[in-house]
């Protein structure tokens, strides 16, 4: 009663859904023959400032969106979501998948003169990827060295086969270079250059004022002929969603990216023809809702419980409802959008089916005690975005009406990892599972046991299973494409039986950007790429 | 040199209260879950256990809490406010950074709505009951029931998107790196809207206590006296009654320093200003102790300033109160 009654504000509230299905549609307007035009200066919007803005030692899109127009990285992916190579031009892997080749890009300097070599490679893979790098650790976890035979040439050494395809589909984010001569001495987490980053790559790096923004100016040496075409890129820091909209409004911002305007204000700006709202060039960015079971809790350990729980929930209504176009339903672990491999049929699915949900509790012996209540839980809603505290209120109600009450306990983010991941101070905990194109990266973590703990992002549930920790280890060495497809598809069907962890919405990051951009959205991870290609029209 | 005493026995009284303010702080901040390493995770998007024990050594996080209280207020001693963790430079060279803004921010407003709480104030009073009175109690009354944010936000949709008088946030113009008289122009033209912003409550606030005081000090028997005398009314009102009035509009300056900084939390993030109210809002979410106590340290000694200075305008208004200091 009290859902259907707030349902029809929400609805209300988003009439507006039927504009922005249109841009999802049709992202790119007016693109006719028009010859690309050089000069402009791009603002963007920067909503979370972070420590350091060195993509080689720390992975995440808050760096990405600075550094990965000064930096680059040895390979990106292509409109069509392939490899292609950037600081290398080509690579090979041996047929028992233990070493793989990189031929590295001839005649590219670093923004200080000093010629890009493979001695850079072998530095920031050994000291920076293996060493420091967030899911870099995981990734390089095997390697055991870089030969570097000539300046050209790159061979990585695993101690067990790595997918080649599977480090492509790493590379991206997890591959940028930094420069050996600015760090090869002193720390490198307190490197003066994590602040001012140097690269090789379109745009070079002018200044940063803390709180306020950052400035990279055209790299007139840059390797690709008549690239860049934007004079001048500046990230504009605005904290507040509310703030940041009205300054794109007023014509201050071009661009912003992954989803950092309220939902409302999107609806909004999708019906205003200056702009572009689109979910387009972050199919790359993948995020997926989670519920995550603590398996400590008696309740929760029994999988009955877990089911009634997914059971209880409308999925589809409340992305009707509440996130409007932008989300759909999700099926599993590896998102719709994950061509390489979305297994298609994800069995077992858990549909909304209210009686089903209090049959399974029933009959795990929680029958309705007093006031109809079955038992109570802790919810910990992450807080990294509005659609997550929407979502765990919507948890909060559904729950209710199979008799099971829910506390939601509200922290900002460090409080959250501390409860959940270090102190595991939670019953039920949701949040974003962020997908990295390859379910080996960042994906598979959240399911392997024997994870240390305080180690975010990782199963810190307590749950174990030694048949799906088996596929996990063998589909991360297994070179064969076709075959480790099948190990993901198997690993997925395991999961989905026994659900841990439960991703029932599938996202693609907001992209809102102004119409007279061109050349913008046309790669998977666009906001995190060089922006190269990127030009204003008049 | 009595003023000289007086500044010398404030400023001994406030060292206690700022040593107990610094260590509340530190103790409160403990009850936070998660401490600064837990934060920069949460930024990075993930890590391992290593790496995360690596860093706690390396911020002196591994010591017993009374441990890291003890080098906190030894370091202090020695005038050094610590380094700070999301800025990795010295805490007293960020505040430094941040401190302008605040400072033009605050003394912007409160200079607004002093000047303004006092016009109103005196125009209501002799008015009273009039309308002039009840257009400025009204207009008082909803400015005091605005929540800044959104009257924030509705100024930069009127005066940034719609009429596109002034910049929608920001502290200066970026693309132009102007200098001299042309830099001060620009900022001053960006501060306006926050000015704005966070003054109007205080000017609601301002207005009424003028308005009460005017009408008590007009009622008073040497006002009659003046008037009776032959005074133009204007001259009584500005030579006998408004400075008497005056004494209690200065007693809240003093009060609401504080509160302003406070404030400027929700302005400087609506305007993106690069202000110290931000930085205390990150310096919590960051769980980065050692800016939020330096934060902390610096606006207590602004408000003991303020307050200092309050106390000297006192003395002059009203020479019986230094008298008796």
């Amino acid at each position: 009663m009290g859902l259907t009654r707030l349902a029809i504000n929400r609805r209300t509230a988003l009439m507006t859904s039927a504009a922005i299905a249109a841009n999802v549609l049709n992202p790119m307007r007016a693109f006719a023959q028009e010859t690309p035009r050089k000069g402009g200066v791009f603002n963007v919007h920067y909503g979370a400032e972070q420590r350091q803005l060195n993509p080689s030692i720390q992975a995440s899109t808050g760096v990405y969106i600075i550094s990965g127009k000064i930096q680059e990285n040895l390979v990106d992916l292509d409109a069509n979501g392939k490899p292609v190579g950037v600081l290398a031009e080509s690579w090979e892997a041996s047929p028992d998948g233990k070493t793989v080749t990189f031929k590295l890009r001839k005649g590219v300097t670093w923004h200080d003169g000093k010629p890009f070599t493979s001695a850079d490679v072998e530095f920031t893979a050994m000291q920076m990827w293996k060493k420091i790098l967030n899911y870099g650790s995981t990734l390089q976890l095997f390697l055991t060295a870089v030969d570097t035979p000539d300046p050209q040439t790159a061979i990585f050494r695993y101690e067990r086969p790595m997918p080649l395809n599977l480090l492509l589909r790493a590379l991206p984010d997890l591959g940028y270079i930094s420069a050996k001569h600015l760090y090869e001495s002193g720390d490198i987490r307190q490197n003066p250059t994590n602040l001012a980053p140097v690269g090789t790559g379109p745009f070079k790096f002018v200044k940063y004022e803390r709180g306020q923004y950052v400035i990279a100016d055209r790299n007139p040496d840059y390797w690709r002929p008549n690239a860049p075409y934007l004079d001048r890129i500046v990230w504009r820091v605005i904290t507040d969603r509310a703030a940041a909209a009205a300054q794109m409004e007023a014509g201050e911002l071009h661009y912003s990216p992954f989803s950092g305007l309220t939902i409302s204000d999107l609806a909004r700006l999708a019906k205003d023809k200056r702009f572009v709202v689109s979910t387009k060039g972050n199919e790359g960015n993948a995020r997926t809702n989670t519920l995550e079971f603590n398996f400590r809790r008696k309740e929760l350990s029994d999988i009955r419980v877990r089911r009634a729980i997914a059971h209880a929930i409308n999925v589809p209504f409340f992305i009707d409802n509440f996130l409007g176009d932008f989300a759909k339903l999700g099926t599993g672990p590896i998102p719709s959008t994950s061509t390489d491999f979305y297994p298609g049929a994800n069995t077992p699915q858990y549909p909304y089916d209210k009686a089903k949900a209090a049959a399974l509790l029933d009959e795990a012996g929680y029958k309705s005690g007093a006031g109809g209540t079955r038992f109570s839980l802790r919810l910990l809603p992450a807080p990294w975005g509005e659609d997550i505290s929407l979502w765990s209120t919507f948890i909060q109600q559904s729950l209710s009406e199979v008799g099971i009450t829910v506390e939601i306990v509200r922290n900002d983010g460090g409080g959250f990892l501390k409860q959940v991941y270090g102190e595991h101070a939670f019953d039920l905990a949701t949040g974003w599972h962020q997908y990295r194109n390859d379910p080996a990266v960042s994906t598979t973590v959240w399911y392997r046991s024997g994870q240390p703990k305080g180690a975010p992002w990782t199963n810190q549930w307590g749950w174990e299973d030694k048949t799906v920790d088996k596929t996990i280890d063998d589909a991360a060495t297994e070179i064969d494409p076709v075959k480790r497809k099948a190990l993901y598809a198997e690993f997925v069907k395991e999961v989905n039986t026994e659900l841990p962890v439960w991703m029932p919405i599938e996202q693609i990051f907001v992209t809102t950007i102004i119409a007279k951009a061109r050349n913008h959205s046309n790669t998977p991870r666009w906001g995190s790429s060089s922006w190269h290609d990127l030009w204003l029209s008049a | 040199m009595r003023i000289l005493r007086l500044a010398g026995r404030r400023l001994a009284a406030s060292i206690p209260t700022l040593a107990l303010i610094l260590i509340g702080v530190f103790l409160l901040l403990q009850f936070a879950p998660g401490d600064t390493v837990d934060a920069m995770m949460a930024q990075m998007g993930g890590g391992d256990a290593a790496t995360a024990r690596e860093l706690r050594k390396f911020y002196g996080l591994d010591l017993s809490i009374p441990a890291q209280l003890g080098n906190y207020l030894w370091r202090l001693i020695r005038l050094d406010l610590g380094f700070s963790s999301i800025y990795g430079k010295p805490v007293a060279s960020v505040i430094l950074e941040r401190l302008p803004p605040t400072i033009l921010l605050m003394t912007a407003s409160l200079s607004f709505a002093f000047f303004f709480g006092i016009v109103f104030g005196v125009i209501a009073a002799r008015g009273v009951n009039k309308w002039p009175d009840t257009v400025i109690s009204i207009l008082g009354l909803i400015f005091y029931a605005t929540p800044s944010f959104w009257f924030g936000l509705m100024a930069i949709v009127v005066f940034s998107i719609y009429l596109q008088w002034l910049p929608a946030g920001g502290f200066e113009d970026i693309g132009a790196l102007q200098t001299g008289i042309w830099r001060t122009l620009d900022i001053a033209r960006h501060l306006v809207l926050p000015t704005l912003t966070l003054g109007l409550i205080f000017l609601a606030i301002y207005l009424r206590i003028m308005r009460a005081s005017m009408l008590e000090v007009l009622n008073l028997d040497y006002v009659r006296t003046a008037r009776a005398k032959g005074l133009d009314e204007t001259r009584v009102v500005i030579r006998h009654v408004l400075r008497n009035a005056l004494l209690p509009m200065v007693t809240l300056i003093g009060l609401q320093a504080g509160t302003m900084l406070g404030g400027s939390v929700v302005v400087e993030s609506v305007f993106s200003l690069p202000g110290l109210g931000r930085l205390a809002y990150e310096s919590v979410v960051q769980r980065d102790l050692n800016t939020l106590l330096g934060i902390v340290f610096v606006s207590a000694l602004l408000v003991i300033t303020v307050n200092f200075a309050v106390d000297l305008i006192y003395a002059r208004l009203d020479p019986r109160i230094a008298a008796e200091g």
